[in-house]
Order: C-alpha cells, then sequence, then structure tokens
C-alpha cells in the first residue's frame, strides 16, 4: 500500500494545505510571501495552458508572452478611470476611454483578443507541419512588444501603463487558476482532446480515424492563448504597472522552461513547475547580494540563481526528459474527484492512512536496526 | 462502390502513379499487388485523402472525393489502415478503440462495433487497459484493423497487413480478413503477400511502376504464368 493511493493523504496534500495557504496569503495581502503565491497561481494558469498546446498536442509556441500582453492591456484599458486614461493614452477612442467593465469581464475580453491574435496566426501558420509554429510564435512577441513600445497614443509606448487597480487578489487568481486547471482536465479527458494527443502521437494515424488535424491545432492554440490573455489581465492588475519589457522573448522563455522541468504532457506538472520555478528564485535570491555559510562570506554573485536555473534544466532534460511529472496526472486527479472529498467523511479513510503510516515508520525503523546492527 | 478514373499522382515533380483505373463493387475484396516501389501505397492515401491527386478522380458511392479531405473522407465511410501499424502505443487499448470511434456519434452503433471487435479479436477484450506498445506485431495489427473496424467502415484500405509479421500470426490475420469477407465488409488489400492475397480475394490489379499491367479474377491470376513468375516465385 502506497501513501499516494490514499485519498485522505491525497486530500491533505493537494488540497487542505494549498487552501490553508491560499487563505493565509488572501487575508495578509500585500506581504511579500502572499505575493509570491499569487505570482504562483498566475504561472500555473500560463504553463498549463502553454502544455495544451506544447506538451498535449506536439506544436512548439514560444508566444505565451505575447498573448499575455494583449490580455493585460486590454483589461487595463477595460479597467482604469477615464481621467487616467485621457492622460496616459489619450489616442484611444473616445468611447473606451470611458467604458469601465467590471473587473472579470474585462478579464474574459482580454483573453477573447488574445485567442483572435492567436487565430489570425495561427490560421496560416499551422496548416503546415514543423516547427513553423515556434518561429512565428517569437515573432508576434517582437511584433507586440514594438506595437507596445511605439503606439504611444495608445499604450503610452514604453513607459507603460502605471497605477492599475489592485484587482487581482488571491481570491481572483486561484479562483481562475482552478477553472482554468479543470477546463483543461476536462477537455484533456475528453474525445477532443483523446484527439490530440492522437495528432500528437502519429499525425498519419490521426487523419486515417477522421482527425481534422487544421481545427484541432487551431482551436487548441486558441484556447491556450485565451487562458494566457487571462492570465496576463491577472498579472498587470497585480503588479500595478506593465509595459512592453515585462512581455518579451525572456518572459515567454521562462514559461517555457517550467513547462519543461514540470512535463510538457502533464497538468500537475504544470502546478509543479510553477512551484519550483516561482520559489527557488527567490530562495536562491540572497546568493546574488552575498550571504554567510557557516561564517564564511561569500562573494555576491549576480546572476547565481539564473545559472542554478538554467543549470536545473539541462539536468531535467539529460535525465528525465518527459519532465518532473511525465504523464502522471495525479495532482489535477485528486483536485477534481468526488472520492478525495468524500474520503474525509470516512473513517475507513482515516484508520487506512494510519496503518500506512504506521507501517512505514516500522519499515525505517528496522531498516535503521538493521544498518545498526 | 469506389471508382478510379485516370488517376495519376505525383511526388513533388515525379509521377508515380500513371492515370490509372480501378473498380471495387460492394461486398468484394481486391487485392492490390506489386512490387516494393510500385506505388501501392501512394494509391491508398490518395483514396483516402492524405496525398493529393495531381489530375483523375475518385468516385465513392457516386461522388467524388478527389478533393475531399482526409477527415471528410473518413466520415463518408472509407478507413484506411496503415502501413506499419500505426498505433497509439502510449495509449491503452481501449483508448485506441475509443479513437476509432472518434466520428461515431450514435452510442448504440459504438458499442455494437465494440462488440464486433472483441468477438473478433478476444485478445483485446483481455488486455484492454494495457497500453498498446506492449502488444506483440500482430496483436498490433489486430489492434489497427479492430480501430478502424470501430469507424464503421463500408470500404476498409488495409495497407501490408502482413507486413513484419511471423508466418503463423500472418495466417491469423489472413484468416481474420476472410471473417470480414464473410460479414461483407468491402475491402481493398494492399499486399507483397502475392500468394496469399490472391487466394483470398475475388479479383485483383496488379501495379508495376505506376501502371496497371494486369488485373483480372484472382483465381485466374493464381494460374497466370507471367504473375507465377514475377510474384509467386514459381517457375
Amino acid at each position: 500500500m502506497r501513501l499516494r493511493d490514499s485519498n485522505l493523504f491525497r486530500f491533505i496534500i493537494f488540497v487542505l494545505i494549498p487552501l490553508i495557504v491560499i487563505i493565509i496569503c488572501g487575508f495578509s495581502s500585500g506581504s511579500y510571501y502572499a505575493g509570491l503565491v499569487n505570482l504562483f497561481g498566475i504561472n500555473v494558469i500560463l504553463v498549463a495552458s502553454l502544455n495544451l498546446v506544447n506538451g498535449f498536442s506536439g506544436m512548439f509556441s514560444m508566444g505565451h508572452a505575447a498573448f499575455m500582453a494583449i490580455g493585460a492591456y486590454a483589461a487595463a484599458i477595460l479597467t482604469l478611470p477615464a481621467n487616467q486614461k485621457l492622460i496616459s493614452m489619450p489616442g484611444l477612442p473616445e468611447w473606451l476611454i470611458y467604458m469601465r467593465l467590471p473587473y472579470p469581464v474585462a478579464l474574459i475580453i482580454g483573453g477573447i483578443l488574445a485567442a483572435f491574435v492567436a487565430l489570425l496566426i495561427g490560421f496560416p501558420v499551422l496548416r503546415f507541419k514543423g516547427h513553423y509554429l515556434s518561429v512565428a510564435t517569437i515573432g508576434l512577441i517582437v511584433i507586440v512588444r514594438a506595437v507596445l513600445d511605439n503606439e504611444d497614443e495608445l499604450t503610452n509606448g514604453a513607459r507603460g501603463v502605471t497605477g492599475l487597480p489592485n484587482y487581482a487578489s488571491t481570491w481572483t487568481i486561484f479562483g481562475a487558476a482552478v477553472i482554468c486547471l479543470f477546463i483543461l482536465y476536462r477537455l484533456i479527458r475528453s474525445s477532443y482532446g483523446r484527439g490530440l494527443t492522437a495528432m500528437r502521437d502519429d499525425y498519419v494515424a490521426a487523419q486515417t480515424i477522421g482527425i481534422n488535424l487544421t481545427t484541432k491545432k487551431i482551436s487548441a492554440f486558441c484556447i491556450s492563448a485565451f487562458m494566457a490573455g487571462v492570465a496576463g489581465g491577472l498579472w498587470g492588475h497585480m503588479q500595478s504597472v506593465i509595459s512592453g519589457k515585462f512581455f518579451y522573448i525572456d518572459a515567454s522563455f521562462k514559461i517555457v522552461e517550467t513547462s519543461i522541468i514540470g512535463g510538457m504532457s502533464s497538468l500537475s506538472g504544470a502546478v509543479v513547475g510553477s512551484l519550483l520555478m516561482t520559489f527557488i528564485p527567490e530562495l536562491l535570491a540572497p546568493l546574488e547580494t552575498g550571504i554567510e555559510v557557516f561564517g564564511i562570506r561569500l562573494p555576491e554573485l549576480y546572476g547565481a540563481s539564473n545559472l542554478i536555473m538554467a543549470a536545473l534544466l539541462i539536468v531535467i532534460i539529460i535525465f528525465r526528459r518527459q519532465g518532473i511529472m511525465g504523464y502522471s496526472e495525479i495532482i489535477t486527479e485528486s483536485l477534481f474527484s468526488a472520492k478525495t472529498y468524500s474520503s474525509v467523511l470516512k473513517k475507513s479513510e482515516y484508520k487506512k492512512l494510519c496503518d500506512i503510516v504506521a507501517h512505514k515508520i516500522k519499515e525505517l525503523s528496522s531498516r535503521v536496526k538493521s544498518k545498526g546492527a | 462502390m469506389l471508382e478510379i478514373n485516370k488517376l495519376s499522382v505525383k511526388y513533388d515533380n515525379i509521377r508515380v502513379l500513371h492515370y490509372i483505373s480501378m473498380q471495387i463493387r460492394k461486398g468484394e475484396m481486391v487485392a492490390l499487388i506489386g512490387a516494393n516501389g510500385a506505388g501501392k501505397t501512394t494509391v491508398l492515401r490518395t483514396i483516402s485523402g492524405l496525398l493529393k491527386a495531381e489530375s483523375g478522380e475518385i468516385l465513392f458511392e457516386g461522388k467524388d472525393i478527389t478533393k475531399m479531405s482526409s477527415h471528410n473522407i473518413v466520415a463518408s465511410g472509407i478507413i484506411h489502415v496503415p502501413e506499419g501499424r500505426q498505433i497509439f502505443t502510449k495509449m491503452t487499448i481501449e483508448e485506441n478503440l475509443k479513437l476509432g470511434a472518434y466520428l461515431q456519434r450514435d452510442r448504440s452503433v459504438i458499442k455494437r462495433n465494440f462488440e464486433k471487435v472483441f468477438s473478433l479479436f478476444p485478445i483485446l477484450k483481455q488486455r484492454l487497459h494495457q497500453q498498446a506498445g506492449t502488444l506483440s506485431g500482430g496483436e498490433q495489427q489486430m489492434l489497427a484493423i479492430g480501430r478502424a473496424l470501430l469507424g464503421n467502415p463500408k470500404l476498409l484500405l488495409l495497407d501490408e497487413p502482413s507486413m513484419g509479421l511471423s508466418p503463423i500470426m500472418t495466417q491469423q490475420v489472413f484468416s481474420v480478413l476472410e471473417s470480414l469477407k464473410k460479414e461483407g465488409i468491402t475491402m481493398l488489400l494492399v499486399e507483397q503477400n502475392a500468394y496469399e492475397a490472391l487466394e483470398i480475394s475475388d479479383r485483383a490489379y496488379i501495379l508495376e511502376t505506376g501502371n496497371i499491367t494486369l488485373e483480372g479474377r484472382s483465381s485466374g491470376l493464381i494460374q497466370d504464368p507471367n504473375v507465377k513468375k514475377a510474384y509467386l516465385g514459381g517457375d
């Protein structure tokens, strides 16, 4: 009997503990750690949606930062008060200047715009096989950056848009993240999702069972872009400042890197990858300013955290190419199965968990004893 | 049921099929025989829409399907079992079979087809939740055929079902094809294994470097001295 087979154990690890952390962060908004947890939530949306394209459908998109930018600017324009827009973005049409929508609606409109742009570039590109999509999406990032930096009247140019209202609370972010994960999870389990993985595994065989590759690719790409747009809107309102430089190639690459480390073909991989990529760089940050270890003062290692993250990526690619989670879906499976939740009410589940833990401890102590002898 | 008129196909600038014509009648099993590189696979791929024809037409039940895209051709009832057992190795057998019914919406039809496949290939039922990549070569071919049957085919295109199989497995695959024939499924069988193919089929076409050089009843062709010499290893 393994620990992970216990539904109660799954509940504690994947539901209860995250929930407690989220609740604590929700009530201590503004603190540094709450900000990090929020960033983790946004990363989950970004990486999980990228996995739909890169992991489950076998295409390779690098363009998530561009879709984020579209979502972030759209949400900003739709939620900022008119006097602010008149100063920073006077070139907007009048109806847009005076339009203010509720934040969730603005997020969704941002997502739809991102999906629409995905449709525009996906339609010519995705009809071909091969890595045309990666190249086209890198191009898209450059184009979006150029537009954001140069359309002074519409976007306030390279100065960016500041003073975004802080609507992206922990509740909103994790609400959106759970909804996105749920949608992706159901999508992948449906016949649509099976079609996607069939296309990834063998496109000739996929065609012979009647899968329309073009519509499959484009629709997956658009769904993914939609979620990236929503994540962009969340990110902008969390940071309260957006400008072109935040949505450039390095940002996109970081999302791709997270996806590879966690496991491209797994939604749970998106969660694990985001967890590592959000918190490890923060843990490593003291290295850059110099720390004392056992009385020895280390010099200031600028760029150390980037270096270590890059090394981590290389190690993962060499030793575990499918990413940390591989093809496993244990987290999403536990999160969205009724069994996990009903286990809380069952006495037998508690007994089972106790038995497993007792067994593990016994095993461990006997191992220690045999070593001692 | 299927009519091919003066079909030609090019790969880049090289024409590999030279204006060939073929007919398949309902309920018939037709074999297409030829050496390596004769263009057999090209014929199947063009019928199922994976390749585009240069000229000529393909009519299926009187409807022109030459320019249709592959998923619409599958929907109209032509199912291709591709060469080399292209199954989805990382998925379970059940998922593979379910994918075969990808375009089917009617649950009762899917259920009936599942039962049909299980009665033809009991081994697949036993290993339903096993990964398809763990099956032996012959079993993978059974799965590929089973997957195609779940698409509810009116016309089944079989590309070298005996390729790379042991003689015993080859016999098994051919006996399955025989029982499909008894059920009245129309089939176009591409084979290098000419003797077996002629034994089992009603009629046959012989393809040589993109031209059909001979056609007729299989029982007649099997006696034909030229065929014997070229394909059956006889003297």
